[in-house]
């Protein structure tokens, strides 16, 4: 525990207050089909098994276990995971900078649980 | 121009009453005018039933006579019901007519829970196998031959045509056309058991010239080898085609020029430029084609592919990598 909250940034560096841009993110999520592979909040199907579920992402200390929890290090992970990531079988998205920048403020909003 | 399942299917469900083509725009008229004339007759039947309940006492005597119960009663709906008859089977008779034989032809069979696609030549012989996606020329009238596996299916895209029961056991001919280019999504419009409301497709409606470029490319890939599919350097590419033959999908799935020949399932020789995995259901991508293979069952339970969840996220991902580049 000690270690994971020494890796989360403090709670303001991370919140998006944009409404907008998380709403972006959840609709974004839906048609680039991230569901294949993950459970994610808002979204009713398909809630793949195959990936980490992406519940309550808002409290998960490191991404993939791997990258402090930030909007940018998120926002490069969805966009080219195995680049940020080395050995990521994430493989990499067909999504431009600014709508991985608006799924990861919807990942890190807190979402809709 | 947004991307995903939204852009390449352009609203999903795909919206009716938004016509892309003559045969839907004559059942989007027939629908608008159904929905006026029901809108007027229930007037009628409000106002009537006002008089008779609150109005003056002398239209309450007029439409309690037997002069009215002959205009209201029998007139009045003999008329309207016979013109609008008459006119909606000539608005429509256009989807019936019969065919000439100068139509591009395509075979589109219904199997549980995707669409075979054939494309035939004017004698009738295959020349190039898809699934879950038609790609049609604009401006060209297409007549496509429906059938069915297995059960009944109905084949519907409603920016372009009526819908279409797929029978087993017939062909039924169902005219399209498309007046403009575009991507329009098509489903099921029949229950066929489990995972129905996950069948759909994608019909691509391209420029004539450009679709006749893509066409013949088609169809010499699909009589000719492949290279991408026979021969590779890359390592990742080289094992995602292994995996794909050792581990039995090649059982069920077609990859022109290698040994895979299956004919159960989809045709995938050009999987890599279909718009969607999963019979119009997600979006093409390396991600999604990955999570497709490894949880196709969680993705569209009890669809007739099994889940690869004891191959490992990389293998998976090879797979995905080589399917990815058929084109």
């Amino acid at each position: 525990m000690g270690v994971l909250t020494a890796c989360k940034p403090p709670a303001q560096t991370r919140q998006h207050d944009d409404a907008a841009a998380q709403k972006r993110g959840l609709k974004l999520m839906e048609t680039k089909g991230c569901g294949a592979c993950h459970e994610i909040p808002g979204l009713n199907w398909p809630r793949g098994q195959l990936g980490p579920s992406l519940m309550r992402f808002n409290d998960t200390g490191l991404i993939a276990g791997y990258l402090p929890n930030t909007p940018v290090n998120l926002a490069a992970f969805i966009r080219n995971a195995p680049a940020t990531k080395p050995g990521s079988t994430m493989p990499a998205m067909p999504v431009t900078v600014s709508e991985a920048v608006d799924m990861a403020a919807y990942l890190q909003g807190g979402g809709r649980d | 121009m947004t991307e995903g399942l939204a852009g390449a299917l352009w609203g999903w469900p795909p919206p009716v009453l938004d016509p892309a083509g003559p045969y839907a725009d004559s059942v989007t008229v027939l629908a608008w005018a159904l929905f006026a004339m029901g809108v007027v007759v229930t007037g009628i039947v409000v106002a009537a039933l006002w008089v008779a309940l609150r109005g003056p006492e002398r239209w309450r005597r007029v439409l309690g006579g037997e002069k009215a119960v002959w205009i209201g009663g029998v007139a009045f709906p003999g008329v309207v019901l016979t013109v609008l008859l008459i006119w909606g089977l000539t608005l429509t008779a256009s989807l019936t007519k019969p065919i000439t034989g100068d139509e591009m032809r395509i075979r589109v069979t219904g199997e549980m829970w995707w669409f075979r696609v054939e494309y035939l030549d004017a004698a009738g012989n295959v020349v190039m196998r898809d699934a879950n996606e038609v790609r049609i020329p604009v401006g060209v009238p297409v007549v496509f031959e429906l059938r069915s596996a297995d059960v009944l299916h109905s084949f519907w895209i409603p920016h372009l045509s009526g819908k279409l029961d797929m029978v087993p056991g017939r062909t039924n001919l169902l005219r399209a056309e498309a007046t403009r280019t575009g991507q329009f999504g098509g489903v099921c419009a029949e229950y066929c058991g489990g995972p129905h409301a996950l069948m759909g497709f994608v019909a691509i409606a391209k420029e004539p010239e450009e679709w006749q470029r893509w066409f013949d490319a088609r169809v010499a890939a699909d009589s000719v080898q492949p290279l991408a599919a026979v021969s590779t350097t890359n390592p990742q590419l080289a094992q995602g085609r292994e995996l794909f033959m050792e581990n039995g999908c090649a059982a069920c799935h077609r990859v022109a020029g290698t040994q895979a020949n299956g004919l159960a399932g989809p045709d995938l020789t050009f999987m890599g430029d279909r718009a969607t995995v999963g019979a119009g259901i997600l979006p093409n991508h390396r991600g999604t084609l990955t999570g497709w293979i490894g949880d196709s069952q969680g993705i569209k339970p009890g669809n007739r592919m099994p889940s690869y969840d004891r191959l490992s996220a990389q293998q998976l991902d090879a797979i995905a990598a080589w399917l990815g580049q058929l084109k």
